[in-house]
């Protein structure tokens, strides 16, 4: 079986590799755990339009402090929190409808963000990364940012479990028994924007929803209870992160896109064949 | 059902807040919804212990008129007491939702679900203790549910869910309980064993606001009768409320009555019920 190990081991000795491996399992597991709560809160359309949101301000870290500095993650932390804050603000009473109203600032700030990207010499290559993600371009010290900001973000989920279940499935009962709603409804908003800063250099701006919506779907159509939903939501997410990037070393082909590639193609499966909610149990005749 | 006669000691009769006060008033209450008023100068009392139907047409501010009193909208004038003091900071006051409103898609199970009633006693970072499953369990025996307590809750037949909701009150050991048309859409058998739940309500001396759409439900079953169409228009027994008058102002000419001779009125709302 030396072959066999040799094919696992093989791509592990690259350090970037090992790097790139550990930040795509934190990203898989944290955003599953967030996933969980946007599908279930039908917020999809918030964290796609977010994670374009926050382009402008990464764009502006790169153009003071180049590609590979970790600053990238503080500017994009801010703008993130910003932007998630503000549409959390416009959808409360604005005129418009809130998907309107995100649609707006989301085609807005994305237009900047490439509008900034675009003065940079090294224009395509530098917009490629922020678009896509280069998980193998990830250094010691961003990966700690991940694995700090990461860790926070599940502290907080299990910390406040309760009240965001009661908070998604039920604002009214949230509001009788007299839970900080408002705050509850800000805070899980913040851990998404911090979610999506955390994944950025790892998936990238344009499939950071794959990330965030499909091991989260695909936990849902196979488990009744949320903390199993979340958990086995984690779990896709890291298994897609660990073979996505196998993939793409041995197939040469993007690591963030290999990465949700593995993500789809899980639930693929699962949708065809999932006990009770598969399309296949739910085709056989009765 | 059976289990409804097992009186869970943990349970016992809930206290009155402030003795010799209503657990509920409302003096000259308006509310607004979507801009337009929804409700204009209601005023009454309510006595503890009792049960009232609260019936009215659709867009009659049947499900404003609870959420003023639940404390979750506010009111744009007059003032809502619950047991002497103002409804935002009791727990005691449960809004059972109608079925409608509720994703029973969610991964939740029964159990899961009446647990969220014990979140408002727990406070943060706290996790259930084993009193707070005993109150789970005991609710859930009171509505006959005890067996359904790992059912997802898309599982359950209409009637069923709705115990489900009135268990999650009992946990959250609710003195006030409005009940937003747990009785619509469900066959008479489910509506009886809603009933039954109901006594057991009235023997704990909970009191229970139901909005209905079944005047004959109304006039039978409970103690007094609420007719709403963004005013009071009556309040009191049934055979004083349910004129002719009364009806044909509430409803135009939404409803049917029917003179049957002997002097009596079958009434009904056309409106939404099967």
């Amino acid at each position: 079986m030396p072959n066999l190990l040799n094919f696992f081991l093989e791509p592990l000795s690259y350090p970037f590799m090992v790097r790139g491996m550990a930040a795509a399992v934190i990203v898989g597991i944290v955003c599953a755990l967030v996933g969980s709560y946007v599908i279930l809160r039908g917020m999809a359309f918030f964290g796609d339009a977010l994670a374009h949101a926050i382009l402008p301000g990464v764009a502006i870290g790169y153009l003071i402090s180049g590609a590979a500095s970790a600053s990238l993650f503080w500017w994009g932390l801010v703008t993130a929190i910003l932007t998630a804050v503000g549409i959390g603000a416009i959808s409360k009473g604005a005129q418009l409808k809130e998907d309107t109203a995100i649609g707006i600032v989301f085609a807005g700030m994305f237009a900047l963000g490439i509008a900034l990207i675009s003065t940079m010499r090294s224009y395509t290559v530098d917009l490629v990364h922020l678009l896509f993600g280069n998980v193998l371009g990830v250094t010691t010290a961003s990966l700690l940012l991940t694995a700090v900001f990461g860790g926070l973000v599940v502290l907080i989920i299990i910390a406040f479990y309760k009240e965001f279940l009661v908070i998604s499935f039920d604002p009214v009962l949230a509001e009788t028994l007299r839970l900080p709603t408002e705050a509850l409804r800000y805070l899980l908003l913040m851990l998404i924007a911090v979610t999506i800063v955390v994944s950025l250099q790892t998936v990238g701006v344009a499939l950071m929803l794959a990330m965030l919506v499909t091991p989260a779907a695909t936990a849902y159509l196979l488990t009744r209870r949320l903390p199993t939903m979340m958990a086995v939501a984690a779990l896709i997410g890291a298994i897609s992160g660990v073979v996505g990037l196998y993939l793409s070393y041995y197939i040469s082909i993007a690591s963030g896109a290999a990465i949700v590639l593995v993500c789809t193609g899980i639930f693929l499966v699962v949708a065809l064949f999932a006990p009770q909610r598969g399309w296949v149990w739910r085709m056989r005749p009765a | 059902m059976q289990n409804l006669r097992q009186i869970p000691s943990l349970m016992g009769k809930p206290q009155p807040h402030l003795a010799g006060e209503p657990i509920l008033a409302l003096r000259d209450v308006s509310a607004r919804y979507n801009g337009r008023f929804a409700l204009q100068d209601i005023s009454f009392d309510l006595i503890a212990g009792e049960q009232v139907a609260v019936v009215g047409p659709n867009g009659a501010g049947k499900s404003t008129l609870f959420k003023v009193i639940a404390g979750v909208l506010p009111s744009s004038g007059g003032e809502v007491t619950v047991a002497g003091s103002g409804p935002g900071k009791h727990i005691c006051i449960a809004y059972v939702p109608q079925r409608s409103q509720v994703d029973w898609t969610f991964p939740v199970d029964v159990a899961d679900v009446v647990m969220m009633g014990r979140i408002g006693r727990l406070g943060l970072f706290r996790r259930p203790k084993r009193l707070d499953w005993d109150y789970v369990h005991q609710s859930l025996a009171v509505v006959g549910m005890s067996e359904f307590a790992e059912r997802q809750i898309g599982e359950l037949s209409g009637g069923q869910q709705q115990r489900v909701f009135i268990a999650r009150a009992l946990a959250q050991e609710a003195e006030l309980m409005l009940m937003d048309e747990p009785l619509t859409g469900l066959d008479v058998r489910s509506q009886e064993d809603i009933f039954a739940v109901l006594d057991e309500l009235r023997a704990r001396g909970v009191t229970v606001m139901i909005a209905t759409h079944d005047l004959n439900l109304a006039a039978e079953r409970f103690d007094r009768v609420m007719l709403l169409n963004g005013r009071l228009l009556g309040f009191g027994r049934s055979e004083t409320v349910f004129t002719s008058e009364r009806l044909l102002s509430a409803y135009g000419g939404h409803i049917r009555m029917l003179d049957t001779g002997d002097g009596t009125l079958i009434v009904n709302d056309t409106c939404c019920d099967p």
